[in-house]
């Protein structure tokens, strides 16, 4: 199974690098991609840069396409469908259909990954995206238990990427509309989920602090209690006179002890989440999934889990805590 | 003049309540109607044969009927009742996935895009309608400027629009999980879930800490609280060529919405507002902005 790490900026692609991940996946300096954060992303030099520096160690590198133009705009993802080919990525992970139609008609020869906001669930919707537009694999949305990722990866017609590690989407990607509902910026329109320009915090007298998101309030916390960023899936709420994390607490998603499963199914590929975040993160992650992945190669029969393992991916995880999520059925 | 059209019901109301109001809507001027589960395929209080059987009665009653199909599919047993949907419905299918779009497509069945399928520009259109898409209901977040860039570079390439619907009433749906948030909320496991959302069919208010409605918790689906209304842009659907009005329905007085809009849509003057305004129609966030809703 190949590692696919974030890379943010290029420290962190060369973290990725360095620390052994076998591909990172990358974004442009706009709203191209699903990070499209202030102070991240790559510049064409950055990118080519970037790009040498992994071919150098025989690594890959994947441009992340995988927001939604509209029409006006379609032309400048055409472009840096083009830049993609131009400067040796290895893949594209697009979703929308004109940018895969583009990049096949255009540059057969780059393959292209079916990018997690493309919420394709099925085998049906693979068969979809694989005759219209050749994709070659599709990373799959973080919705489906292990049981059904186990059967997807017999019936797809292409090999199947999931997601390991990192800050969990509990909406199907490319379906929540929750950010845009508030602030009006969407992942799929603009690349952005909950962006900071809307986010308000304030302190109260007694340590207590809220934030708000374009003026509806998220969450409070008390003094001391830790606070996470406040998009609306992971707020708390008050549903018929209880207050409580209605949709989802802030933690992280980490499957470790779902490797020799995701192994024996076939899956090809281990996503860990995490452009936005910092060098560290990404060194430290991905040489505990790299250490694990070796181990499971060299022997898979006596792996185990170690908890040394658990304990660092813990210590980068959202609030510190992390889940199963979708793969096990009790989170449902 | 614009048809009218019933949404599918996004929620879960008891057989006969389901049944009693698709009688009633045979009475009602809309042209069209949109049958069939689209959250959760737990949800059996009628099950496809029944959905196909009520098609065939409100057909026989003049009325187009278009099932719809599941929002998000994860299991084999759904894409199933998805193929049953498709082989044994006899009439056109709202495709609200890319499953959907596929098994369509490989048996030469017309579809509707529904609002879930991310149609942003006008090649994916074009693709689509390649397809078999007959229809298109842009997604909750698009805005009347996307339908004019759409329009526009439909015309530019040669190619005729399809048919428009426009959701014109109703609770947006905003998000879809493989989570029941109704079952976390009672604090049940989805496996065992008793089929609870059937106590609440308009869905499960949800208000911030300081008790300002917010949102709809609905099963795996995340709505907007307020019902949305576009009545009062009625003259600007018209000249932008919309040609159905979607309305969703709601368990209270859907009998007077539909009356509204009747009137409305045989009248110049736009109507005034019974229910919030759409932010997104205007390219804003779609939430409503208090000081815009007086």
């Amino acid at each position: 199974m190949q590692l696919v790490c974030p890379a943010g900026n290029l420290p962190a692609l060369t973290a990725a690098i360095e620390a052994g991940a076998d591909a990172v996946y990358a974004g442009l300096r706009d709203q191209t991609n699903a990070r499209a954060f202030p102070g991240l992303n790559f510049s064409d030099d950055e990118l080519r840069a970037g790009i040498a520096l992994a071919h150098a160690r025989g690594r890959k590198v994947y441009l992340a396409l995988n927001t939604y133009p509209d029409s006006a705009r379609l032309a400048q993802w055409f472009a840096a469908v083009d830049k993609a080919a131009e400067f040796g990525c290895d893949a594209i992970i697009a979703a929308e259909m004109a940018v895969l139609d583009y990049a096949a008609r255009t540059h057969s020869a780059l393959p292209r990954h079916l990018s997690v906001q493309g919420s394709a669930t099925t085998a049906a919707a693979l068969r979809y995206m694989h005759e219209r537009f050749g994709i070659s694999r599709a990373v799959l949305p973080r919705v489906l238990s292990l049981q059904q990722v186990e059967r997807l990866c017999e019936n797809s017609p292409v090999p199947l990427e999931v997601f390991a590690f990192g800050s969990l989407c509990i909406m199907v990607e490319g379906r929540c509309q929750l950010s845009s509902y508030v602030t009006g910026a969407s992942p799929n329109r603009h690349g952005v989920c909950s962006p900071a320009k809307f986010v308000r915090w304030e302190e109260h007298g007694d340590g207590e602090r809220s934030v708000r998101l374009n003026d509806v309030l998220i969450d409070r916390f008390q003094a001391r209690e830790p606070a996470g960023y406040p998009t609306v899936c992971k707020g708390r709420f008050d549903v018929g006179g209880d207050i409580f994390h209605a949709l989802e607490e802030p933690t992280s998603l980490n499957t470790l002890e779902l490797l020799p499963r995701l192994a024996q199914a076939g899956v090809v590929a281990l996503k860990i989440e995490g452009r936005q975040r910092g060098v560290a993160y990404v060194r430290s992650v991905t040489q505990t999934w790299r250490e694990a992945l070796d181990r499971y190669r060299a022997a898979p029969g006596p792996w185990a889990l170690q908890a040394d393992w658990q304990r660092s991916l813990s210590a980068h995880a959202e609030g510190h805590q992390t889940t199963l999520g979708p793969y096990h059925r009790s989170w449902h | 003049m614009m048809k009218l059209s019933l949404g599918p019901l996004q929620y879960f109301w008891p057989r006969e309540r389901t049944l009693a109001f698709y009688r009633e809507s045979m009475g009602w001027p809309v042209e069209i109607i949109y049958l069939g589960e689209t959250v959760c395929s737990k949800r059996r209080e009628l099950g496809t044969r029944d959905w196909i059987a009520l098609a065939e009665e409100l057909r026989a009653s003049g009325k187009q009927v278009v099932l719809s199909s599941l929002a998000l599919i994860e299991a084999e047993s759904e894409l199933g009742a998805l193929k049953r949907l498709i082989g044994d419905g006899g009439g056109w299918i709202e495709a609200n996935d890319l499953s959907a779009v596929q098994l369509c497509r490989e048996r030469g069945i017309p579809f509707v895009a529904g609002p879930t399928l991310n149609i942003y520009n006008h090649r994916a259109l074009a693709m689509l309608i390649e397809d078999g898409l007959r229809r298109w209901v842009p997604g909750v977040e698009q805005g009347e400027t996307l339908l004019r860039e759409m329009q526009a570079s439909m015309h530019a390439g040669g190619r005729p629009m399809p048919e428009l619907e426009v959701i014109a009433f109703g609770r947006l749906p905003l998000s879809f999980s493989a989570r029941c948030f109704t079952a976390r909320a009672l604090d049940v496991a989805k496996d065992h879930c008793e089929f609870r959302c059937i106590e609440y069919p308009d869905g499960m208010p949800l208000a911030t800490r300081e008790g300002k409605p917010f949102l709809r918790i609905n099963g795996i689906q995340v709505q907007g609280e307020e019902i949305t209304d576009l009545g009062p842009e009625l003259p600007a659907l018209r000249e932008l060529g919309v040609d159905v009005l979607r309305l969703y329905p709601q368990v209270h007085a859907m009998a007077d919405v539909v009356a509204h809009f009747d009137l409305a849509r045989r009248s110049p003057q736009a109507p005034p507002r019974v229910a919030a305004r759409n932010g997104y129609w205007h390219g804003e966030p779609g939430m409503p902005l208090p000081a815009r809703n007086a």
